[in-house]
């Protein structure tokens, strides 16, 4: 434990994770594991092509099916308002296709039987005549004026622009770029990749045509927001949601958008009276649901002969595939892309993002992207590590020459963010420690000499999460704050119910330690309760890393609400003014006689009790409250990577990973230690491993966990990390948030290790992911995107 | 059909269709939803079970296959209120995060440890290698079941 952590009160720390318990006696509940009587089963038919006009659909021989309920078709939904959706980007949806199929695995038709495989045989019984289309799968040549027109369905569209969008300065840019004695310039691709969450995705429907309610457990990342979206989609009125995400087994954004088979699921309990469950496969759920990424970036990057970064300019067509789902607040269509400036001072910068559909499975932010942080930090970490290359400035130095210094912060960016605090040379320079980077370098230069392929990776991250202000941030029209409730017993033990929701953060255990650290309430007697909508306060959810900098900011000012009711009752207990009395952890005591005093435990049974309370004190200590954030928060951490690439095969093996992450102030340091774990073996594969590739005719090349490769043990390092600690001076524990650093910042370390082993070679750039055929073909000088 | 095995040192029967893979008997028959489903193409290992002991892949058998067979599922581990060590390791090193690859996971160490007591972390990671986790990074599991060998004779409750 650092310095830092042992002067904070006992409440955070080391704590072992509450909701483990149930886990490992394997009883956890996960939405597969709900089980309703007369519950019948729902599955889904999907588009076999990529784009196709539907000609005609025939179920009369599903139907037939004996064990078959009902097949439902677009054209019936239609009858109901419903074959379209909202998107949580002001599209729309198709829930089941009725003109056209946009993509491979689009939704078609609904099958509701009495058992999950009989469902599946059922779908073999539907025939669909297709006359296929030519398909869109390049995103660069959408926009060609002979391609063919995918959202025909949006009145007057005769392309697939979707949108087009910029920040920062361009005239500055371009005049920091025409005095630069040095420009480098690079296309790079950062590939579609899929989040794979180990639990697909799924829900369990009831509809009770008595009270009209309607109980929905579903995987999702954000249960209240989606009641809100239910209520806007299905015409339900909201009271009559209940939405329940249960245990949820990983979401990393896979589980933030609504799907069609929930609404499906939703509509097959209406119609049939029963409770309907759905859950997709494997394929499905690489297919058709939430990818991640599929940008085009070209990027260049301007700096004096000395090293000194001037500005960054880059252009992104971002392929959004044949909806427009992204889920960004609605004035960033690109998310947070442009951080693009990274952690470095420059003189000026600008981006412009051109959004496009093509023939591919809707989506766009998932896989702990942090708002498209994942892509910006991507862009300017290689364009640094070229420019590093082309001045032969070591990369580290290069960094730190350009870092913006701890006195600049509230640091104001050239694309308008306000970074709240940090100081990135200590970080880097405890990376570099840990990691001997001066040793690594000696080794490299005897192993090149032996002709071993040897490469070290230097990468450093900024990440702005927490959304967030809700007059900046919304999604459809929902401001992004979280709400929290804190009631206390009168024995004093407590439940704090919030908005957010774990799919493996800990969150059971993180917020009770915010409430222990604020009340002294120890955190085995503080429950809480989250994932369901019927008992827990309204906020957007978790992704983009806001649980702790929104929630648990919400947590904490909830708790020190308690603590003022805490303080009056407490005053009328001792008989003395509120404002003589003093906290201490979990009691208030009289000022100048300590032994004066009252626990909270005390004050909670007397706040229920016969105490006569002060004029205009109502009972009970119980608090709520709705946090809007100020401003996000800037979590940083440096990376370095050391990689070995095999001359006879092309292999990449990581052999170490450095990580030294500053979250601010940390809670829960076993936690935070399993966050960036996960986030830099997400990185591992997305480096090295993931894609999702399409043949020209939209095939999906990545459907399956055969093709779609995700790292096993083996793959990775034993991880070594540390931390720094720079608390936000804006959010009430100074926490910033942890649970997307990693993802965000170990994809361009890696690949800047890989590039670095392939010096020798001459190599300067190549795109993920670096798998052996392709880092071959890298070192035959024939690195290509892949595609 | 009708089909018989011993799940967790019970006898349990029931009459299934021929196809039924076991872990749909598992969870959906016996209702012992400890065991995960994960993928179509025996990829990812969150179904695993110990039959007669070995590491097998739920949904790559049929439940006729297991039958006559001794089935050890996550719900078995536990004995008379006692953690099996990979259990309290899991607990105590932070092996799992969303918990859906756990009971995989930790069947698949029982196993190993059962052969071999004081496994090497490269041994630990071959032993998980058919199985993925997409929430802790490896590095916490190893430690969980290196922790479960080190502490080989104690139990207790988390
Ligand atoms: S469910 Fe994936 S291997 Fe069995
Ligand atoms: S703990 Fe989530 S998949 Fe392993």
């Amino acid at each position: 434990m650092s310095a830092v952590e042992e002067q904070r009160p006992i409440g955070y720390g080391r704590l072992k994770r509450k909701e483990d318990a149930r886990f490992i006696r394997g009883q956890g509940t996960y939405v597969d594991d709900v089980q309703l009587p007369g519950m019948l089963h729902g599955a889904i038919l999907r588009s076999p092509v990529a784009h196709a006009r539907i000609a005609s659909i025939d179920t009369s021989a599903a139907l037939a099916h004996p064990k078959v309920h009902a097949v439902i078709t677009g054209r019936d939904l239609e009858a109901q308002g419903l074959s379209w959706m909202p998107t949580l980007s002001a599209d729309v949806q198709a829930v089941l296709a009725t003109d056209k199929v946009r993509f491979q695995g689009q939704e078609v038709a609904f099958v509701i039987a009495d058992d999950r495989y009989s469902a599946r045989d059922a779908l073999e019984l539907i025939d669909v005549d297709y006359d296929t289309l030519p398909a869109v799968v390049n995103a660069r040549k959408a926009l060609d004026p002979d391609a063919p027109v995918i959202r025909d369905d949006l009145e007057g569209k005769t392309d697939n622009h979707i949108f087009d969008w910029e920040s920062g300065d361009r005239a500055a840019t371009d005049a920091v770029f025409a005095r630069a004695d040095v420009v480098v310039s690079q296309e790079m691709l950062y590939p579609r990749v899929h989040p794979a969450p180990m639990e697909t995705c799924g829900a369990v429907a009831d509809y009770d045509r008595v009270s009209g309610k309607l109980t929905l457990w579903s995987t999702t990342q954000a249960p209240h927001a989606h009641r809100t979206l239910y209520a806007l989609v299905a015409g339900l009125p909201e009271h009559k949601i209940r939405v329940i995400s249960p245990d949820i087994g990983g979401g990393f954004g896979n589980k933030v958008g609504i799907y069609p088979g929930y609404v499906c699921a939703v509509v097959g309990s209406i119609v049939t009276g029963k409770p309907i469950k759905w859950v997709e496969d494997r394929s499905e759920n690489l297919m058709a649901t939430s990818f991640a990424r599929d940008y085009v970036m070209r990027g260049s990057i301007a700096a004096t002969s000395e090293g000194r970064i001037l500005g960054v300019q880059v252009d992104v067509i971002a392929d959004h595939g044949a909806f427009n789902t992204t889920a960004q607040p609605t004035r960033y269509p690109a998310g947070f892309f442009h951080v693009f400036t990274g952690s470095y001072d420059l003189e000026a910068a600008h981006c412009s993002v051109r959004g496009v559909y093509t023939n591919k499975a809707p989506g766009g932010v998932a896989y702990a992207c942090s708002f498209r942080i994942t892509e910006a930090v991507y862009l300017v970490e290689r364009m640094v590590d070229m420019l590093a290359r082309e001045l032969d400035a070591d990369p580290a130095e290069l960094r730190l020459r350009n870092f913006i210094r701890p006195e600049q912060f509230p640091y104001a960016c050239r694309t308008g963010w306000v970074y709240d605090s940090g100081d990135y040379e200590r970080t880097m320079r405890k990376a570099l420690a840990i990691a001997g980077y001066d040793e690594l370098r000696r080794e490299q230069v005897e192993r090149r000499a032996r002709g071993e392929l040897m490469g070290i990776g230097v990468g450093f991250f900024t990440e702005a999460v927490g959304a967030g202000p809700r007059r900046h941030m919304d999604i459809l029209g929902l401001g992004m704050a979280d709400g929290a409730e804190l009631r206390v017993h009168p024995t004093g033990k407590a439940q704090l119910g919030i908005s957010v929701q774990t799919q493996g953060q800990g969150h059971e255990t993180t917020f009770a330690q915010i409430v222990a650290e604020e009340l002294g309430i120890p955190p085995e007697d503080i429950e809480v309760v989250h994932g369901d909508t019927d008992n827990t306060p309204f906020g957007l959810g978790t992704y983009g890393s806001r649980s702790t900098p929104v929630s648990g900011a919400a947590t904490a000012v909830v708790a020190r609400k308690v603590r003022e009711k805490a303080r009056i009752v407490a005053g009328a207990m001792l008989e003395v003014a509120p404002e003589d009395l003093a906290w201490e952890r979990g009691r208030w005591f009289v000022r100048g006689d300590p032994e004066q005093g009252a626990t909270i435990q005390e004050i909670a049974m007397a706040a229920h009790g016969s105490l006569e309370l002060p004029e205009g004190v109502e009972g009970g200590l119980d608090s709520e409250t709705v946090y809007n954030p100020p401003n996000l928060t800037f979590p940083f951490g440096a990376y370095l990577c050391v990689v070995d690439v095999d001359p006879g095969t092309a292999a990449v093996r990581v052999r170490r990973f450095v990580a030294v992450d500053d979250c601010g102030t940390r809670i829960n340091p076993i936690i935070i230690e399993g966050q960036v774990h996960g986030g830099l073996t997400d990185g591992v594969g997305m480096a090295l491993m993931e894609l999702i590739a399409f043949d020209e005719d939209g095939n999906c090349l990545g459907g399956s966990l055969m093709d779609y490769l995700i790292p096993t043990a083996l793959e990775v390092p034993d991880w070594e990390t540390d931390f720094t600690v720079t608390p936000s001076p804006h959010h009430p524990i100074g926490a910033k948030g942890i649970g997307e650093s990693a993802t965000v910042g170990s994809p361009p370390t890696i690949v800047n290790a890989v590039v670095d082993a392939l010096a020798p070679y001459g190599v300067r750039h190549m795109d993920m992911p670096c798998t052996p055929s392709r880092v071959w073909e890298a070192m035959q000088g024939n690195a290509k995107p892949p595609q | 059909m009708q089909v018989a095995m011993s799940v967790n040192g019970e006898e349990r029967g029931a009459e299934v269709e021929p196809r039924l893979l076991l872990v749909h008997y598992l969870r959906d028959v016996l209702g012992l939803t400890g065991t995960h489903w994960g993928c179509d193409t025996s990829n990812c290992g969150t179904c695993v079970v110990l039959m007669d002991g070995e590491p097998v892949k739920s949904c790559t058998l049929l439940a006729a296959t297991a039958a006559g067979h001794e089935i050890t599922t996550v719900e078995g581990m536990e004995r008379d209120g006692v953690l099996d060590p990979v259990q309290q390791g899991f607990h105590e090193e932070h092996g799992l995060q969303c918990g859906f690859c756990t009971p995989g996971m930790m069947l698949t160490a029982r196993a190993l440890l059962d052969r071999n007591a004081n496994p090497t972390d490269h041994e630990i990671r071959t032993a998980i290698s058919g199985q993925i986790c997409r929430c802790t990074g490896y590095a916490t599991i190893v430690r969980s079941i290196r922790w479960a060998a080190e502490h080989a004779n104690e139990g207790a409750r988390a």
